[in-house]
Order: structure tokens, then sequence, then C-alpha cells
């Protein structure tokens, strides 16, 4: 320490202060530094919104030269990438990002002080939410300004809202990633799951336009169920099932946080 | 060594295993309130599990930690605990104050972050990412961490690593007067002269068992001895009442290990009881190797 040490007649006697910090603080904290922590990443920016709005950019608007009718590929692109790309800042702030703070032992510094969990990972999910919105926001611009898509403000609003709710299944399904595989090896797992599933749930292409036993595999897919949510808000489904869709991202919400919860218990953060 | 009444931290029998790794073996460890106390002992002695123990981010597998009377794991031990351990890597991406406001953050009577940076002498780096800071940098962005709460009882788990002579020198004369203000304080190290100028009480741990514990003067005393090794046919026990012998271990190879003060006088005394010892290699003994000398025999028992 190159200044001199400081005279403790300076310091406050030690805190036996049980009174509680303001929880709402924390929680308003802990979100901001951990979306200006993400904004600062470049690699992440480039992953969630760099890729889905570059090929929004190379296929939403250079095919909607080519559509007709009120649901062209630019409308239809427009959610389902917006949905890529929420998912995939999800997938990627908890399975690669907790997995790395885990592994250098951050996780454990977090925990030997009073902050609630609940504020460090609702923290990330609101994180999460934040960026996926910006997707959203960029790619609307492109969207109204390069290819003409009007949208209602209450469809913008239900796109928004699909976007924001639906990406909590996967941050819990990035939490069991992170606490099962070394965190080297997290970010490679996550586009291994992230970019095959992307497509086979249809946020790529219409699961129409797929070769059959795709169309069989999508509805287990738990990326198609948010992909037709945001579709269906859209008016880009013929018979909406909203209900059907919520139903099946509330089971899998639950199944991947029952095992997020297991790989946390056994993971080496409690031994 | 029963829980006194000034006590913040005990761990009672306390025996931890990581898979079949023991990792502490029958521990008991008592921390005595406006003390400091070092953990010192070779890696893998199990200095950094009886921090997180007491810090309750691990349940004992056997055995009872306490802090502050109660469980470690409730956040009100652990809003009166700050604690530095040895992270690899801190998100880079925030600057020095940002980390700090937010852990700030969670108690309810932090210091003002001033006065941290200042503690931590990190003013002229306030406002510079982790990612950009020196190693010593990072490692007193991390003891500022533990001190924003205003702690009353410290944990810092091998503090000064990385950090040149200079600033280990001033790391040290904060220590003392965070001591001074009456907070108690446990720092692990490996290293005898970080345990001797800074702790009161010195606790020698090998392989997760206590092998010695005293003041740093009994402690260095006891490090400062020899090692003799020969072939003897005198029995451990009369082996231990040499004059200068102060431990005596007898393998099963018929080899017997002294730990003497006084080497010479041992040495003297050794050969007019038994002429035929053979073998006789003197060394002086490391702390590490006067500890381990006798922890090989199971001798752990506590020697202050």
């Amino acid at each position: 320490m190159s200044t001199a040490a400081l005279s403790t007649a300076t310091l406050p006697a030690p805190s036996a202060d049980q009174a509680h910090a303001s929880i709402a603080r924390i929680y308003v904290l802990e979100t901001k530094y951990e979306f200006l922590k993400l904004l600062r990443l470049p690699h992440y920016l480039v992953g969630t919104l760099g890729f889905p709005v570059m090929f929004y950019v190379l296929f939403g608007v250079t095919l909607a030269q080519k559509s007709d009718g009120p649901i062209g590929a630019a409308e239809y692109l427009l959610a389902s990438y917006c949905i890529f790309g929420v998912v995939t800042a999800a997938l990627f702030a908890f399975g690669a990002g907790v997995a790395v703070e885990r592994a250098q032992g951050w996780m454990t510094l977090k925990r030997a002080t009073p902050m609630p969990v609940s504020a460090y990972l609702g923290a990330k999910i609101v994180a999460s939410m934040c960026f996926g919105t910006i997707t959203l926001l960029l790619m609307g611009l492109c969207a109204v300004t390069m290819a003409h898509v009007r949208f209602p403000v209450s469809v913008w609003l239900t796109l928004w809202g699909v976007m924001a709710i639906g990406c909590i299944p996967f941050c819990l399904a990035g939490l069991i990633i992170a606490f099962t595989v070394p965190p080297t090896g997290a970010p490679g797992i996550v586009n291994l799951i992230n970019l095959p599933l992307s497509f086979a749930g249809g946020l790529w292409f219409p699961v129409a336009m797929m070769p059959r036993f795709l169309q069989v595999i999508a509805p287990w897919v738990p990326q198609y169920h948010l992909g037709q949510l945001a579709l269906g808000a859209i008016g880009a489904v013929d018979e909406p099932k909203p209900l059907h869709h919520v139903a099946a991202l509330v089971a899998y919400a639950v199944i991947f946080g029952a095992l997020a919860w297991r790989a946390y218990r056994r993971s080496d953060v409690n031994q | 060594m029963p829980a006194s009444q000034t006590s913040v931290a005990t761990l009672n029998n306390v025996t931890h295993r990581y898979g079949s790794i023991e990792a502490l073996s029958d521990v008991t460890f008592d921390l005595e309130a406006g003390q400091v106390t070092a953990l010192l002992g070779p890696n893998g002695a199990g200095k950094t599990t009886i921090v997180r123990l007491l810090a309750g981010l691990a349940r004992p597998t056997k055995g009872r930690a306490v802090l502050f009377g109660g469980d470690p794991q409730s956040v009100e031990s652990r809003r009166r605990l700050g604690v530095m351990l040895q992270v690899a890597r801190v998100p880079e991406t925030l600057t020095v104050s940002e980390h700090i406001t937010l852990f700030s953050s969670y108690y309810p009577s932090p210091l003002p972050l001033q006065t941290v940076l200042r503690l931590a002498g990190l003013e002229s780096v306030a406002d510079r990412r982790y990612g950009k800071l020196s190693g010593g940098q990072q490692q007193r962005t991390l003891f500022a961490l533990a001190m924003c709460g205003n702690p009353g009882l410290l944990f810092l788990d091998e503090p000064t690593v990385g950090m040149d002579v200079e600033s280990r020198r001033q790391f040290w004369s904060t220590i003392r007067e965070l001591a001074a203000s009456g907070r108690s304080i446990l720092l692990t190290t490996h290293y005898l002269e970080e345990a001797d100028a800074l702790a009161t009480r010195i606790v020698v741990l090998n392989r997760g068992r206590v092998i010695a514990e005293g003041t740093p003067a009994t402690i260095k005393q006891q490090a400062a001895g020899r090692q003799i090794r020969c072939r003897t046919h005198l029995t451990e026990a009369a082996l231990a009442l040499l004059p200068g012998v102060q431990r005596a271990a007898l393998d099963a190879g018929g080899y017997a290990t002294l730990m003497a003060a006084d080497s010479d006088r041992a040495l003297r005394a050794l050969l007019a009881a038994d002429e035929s010892a053979s073998d006789i290699e003197i060394r002086s003994a490391g702390l590490e190797e006067a500890f381990l000398a006798l922890t090989a025999a199971d001798q752990a028992s506590a020697v202050a």
C-alpha cells in the first residue's frame, strides 16, 4: 500500500447492528452492477445482441423484399430472432456466467456475505430481460425502418412481455449447466445445446418448412413453445394455443428449477 | 480447550471430508475475542477448510461449528463477519468503487466508501476496473470487500498472497491497527514470519490436525530446533526423556526421529545411552518439517 495506513482513530467501532439492510436497495444495486458488468463484456454483447440483430438484418430484412401479406419473413423473423436473442442471453448469463463465478470462488465469497441468494439470481434474471429488451428495440428499429414492419403498440408490448417472462425457464436451464459442467466447457456446452435446439424449435425457420422428423421433435423443445407464443402475439400462427405453450414452459421451468437446485446442492460450492 | 465465554467462533470435534479425502480430523478450535489468531501450515493442511466451516460456507461432516454463539449460516452471524477468501478472479469489468458499493449494500451499517478505500490503500485506483489492477491491488480490493460491513470479526485466507514486500508490510500494519481497535482476526498463512508478525496466538495445522498451538514465541522455539534421525535400540519413552530432546518418535523400521531444542546436548545423551546408535543424521528442521516428523508418528497432541 503506497499510502500510509489509516489510523483506527477515524474508524468507527465494529458494527453489531442487526437492523436489516434495505432489501430493495440490494436488489437494485445487484441488478445495476450485473447489467453493467455484462454490458462491458464485448463477447457477451456480440453473442446476445450482435448475432440475433445481424441475422435479422441479413435474413429478415433481405428476405422481406420477396414476401407479401400481413405476415412475411420480416415479421416472422422479428419475433423468432428476438426469442433466440433472449434465450441466448439467459443461457449465457446463467450457464457460462454462473459457471465461471462458481469456479473462480466469486460465488463463494458472495455467499459469505449477508446478501440474499434471491438477489444474486434475481439480478441475473432481470439483466437477461434487459438484454432481451435491447435486442427487441434494436431489431424493432431495423424492422420498422428497413423492412417497413408495422405492429400496433399492443403487439409490441405483448412481444416484449413474452420475451421478458419467457426467459425464466432458460435462466434455470443455464443454472443446471453452471453447476454440472466445468467452467471452461460451459460456453461450448451452451452453444452446443442452444443452437440445435433453437433450430429445432423453429426459431430460425418455420417448423412447417422443416423435415418431418424435426417437426415431431419440435413440440418437445422449450424454445419451440416460447417461439410459438411470440409468433402467436404477432398473428403468425393460424390457430394459436397460448395456454398450451404457457403450460409447457411452466412445466419446463419447474423441471429445470428442480434439477438446478439438485445440481447446486451437489456442487463443490457446498462442500 | 473448552469454548470460553469470550470465544467468537468455535469448532467442536469437527471432521470434514471432501468425498473420500479427510480435510479435517477431529479438530477442536476456539477463536477468542480481540485476538489475532494465525492458522499456520502447508498446503492441504486444512486451513481454508476451517475458514469455510466457520464462515458457514459448508457444514462439517461431523462435529459442530459455532459463530457468535449461533449458526455460522445465519444472516445475523454474517452481518458481523468480514471474509477475505482466495478468489481466482473477481468480475473484471466493474471498478473498485462499484464492487465496494455493492458489497456495502449488504450490511446495515457499512463503512463509508472513502473510509474503505483509504483503509485498503485503494484511493488512487477507485475508478479503475478490477481487471486492470495489479496483483497486490486486487488482493487489497478483496480486503476492502471484507471490511466494508465494518465487521467485528475478520477471516483472512492467505491475505498477502501476490503482494510485494512493501505492500505486505503496509498490510500487516493495517491488520495490527484493526486488532488494536478491538476486532478479532483469524488469518491463514504459509509463513511463520507472517504469523509471528501479526498473531497473538498461532495454531499449527498439518494434514487436517492441530499439531501445536501457542504464542508466537513458543511456536518459534519449537520450530528453531533440530531434527536428529538415527537407528537405535532405545524405546520411544526412553528417547523422549533424553536431555535436550523435546519429542521423540520411533517408526516401524527401527528409525527414531528426535526433535531437539539443543541438538548437541541431545546427541551426547543419545550416544551415552546407546553406543550402538547408527545412521545418525542431523538437520535443522523448518517449521513444516519439525511438525511433519511429529505427525508422522501420530503424536498430534497440543504442545503448548
